[in-house]
């Protein structure tokens, strides 16, 4: 019986750590642009999605067919809108200057390539208020990729 | 194309990047943790289960004890005159 049950939780273990060799690195790139941190060196994403993976990991037996890449990505982006004060400040990455709900919404619209109804019914707002952070957040990422701010300027905006 | 078609696939271009090697202790991390949900969430499982015979077993032994429906309905006032 415990023999069973060792064996079990050892081809759990094995199925999930095959799981996360395969999308981990997407997911920790899409954590990696929510938390604005620089693609090299993001603890803070890394911390934010071994907390979602986990939650994957003690759900795994539960899951019945739901994917968990969509488990994983729901919990990560339910972390991400909890603690998203501490991620206000920019810390280098290619979405600073966004807000982090703004980041949130890009994220999950255009790089994970959630509907908008879905992502507003996860986020717990409004159609409309997602097409027009969407809008914002695009408006303010197109705009800066035309003109690219030289890294001085943007730290004295930073300081002001 | 209509033109926020090219916005998107301009951003979506913006974000999508070659995928980094991943720190290699990521999903030991993350078994760890979840080994830890698991075992917290058993155990509040098993103490709500606790918890919930206690309550069980006392209103059992309260009702055998006390045997509240057997007591004899309150007097009431007579009814005079009528």
């Amino acid at each position: 019986m415990r023999e069973r049950r060792a064996r079990q939780e050892r081809a759990r273990a094995r199925e999930f750590e095959a799981f996360v060799a395969g999308a981990g690195g997407r997911l920790l790139h899409a954590a990696t642009l929510l938390t604005a941190e620089p693609p090299g060196a993001a603890p803070g994403a890394q911390r934010l999605l071994v907390g979602a993976l986990a939650h994957t990991c003690a759900d795994w037996t539960r899951l019945r067919g739901e994917d968990p890449y969509d488990h994983t990505r729901q919990e990560l982006a339910a972390r991400f809108a909890h603690t998203a004060w501490r991620y206000r400040r920019s810390r280098g990455g290619l979405l600073g200057i966004l807000s982090p709900q703004e980041r949130l919404v890009l994220v999950l619209r255009l790089y994970e390539g959630v509907a908008e109804e879905q992502t507003a019914a996860g986020l717990g707002l409004p159609v409309e208020r997602v097409r027009a952070l969407c809008s914002r957040a695009m408006a303010a990422m197109l705009s800066r990729g035309a003109a690219p701010l030289p890294s001085a300027l943007r730290e004295a905006e930073g300081a002001l | 194309m209509k033109l926020p078609d090219r916005k998107e696939a301009e951003v979506r271009r913006l974000l999508e990047a070659p995928v980094l090697p991943l720190p290699p202790d990521l999903a030991e991390r993350a078994l760890v943790l979840g080994a830890r949900l698991v075992r917290r969430r058993r155990l509040l499982h098993l103490a709500v289960c606790v918890l919930l015979v206690a309550v069980l077993l006392g209103l059992g032994v309260w009702a055998l004890t006390a045997e509240p429906w057997s007591t004899p309905p309150p007097a009431t006032s007579p009814t005079r005159g009528w």
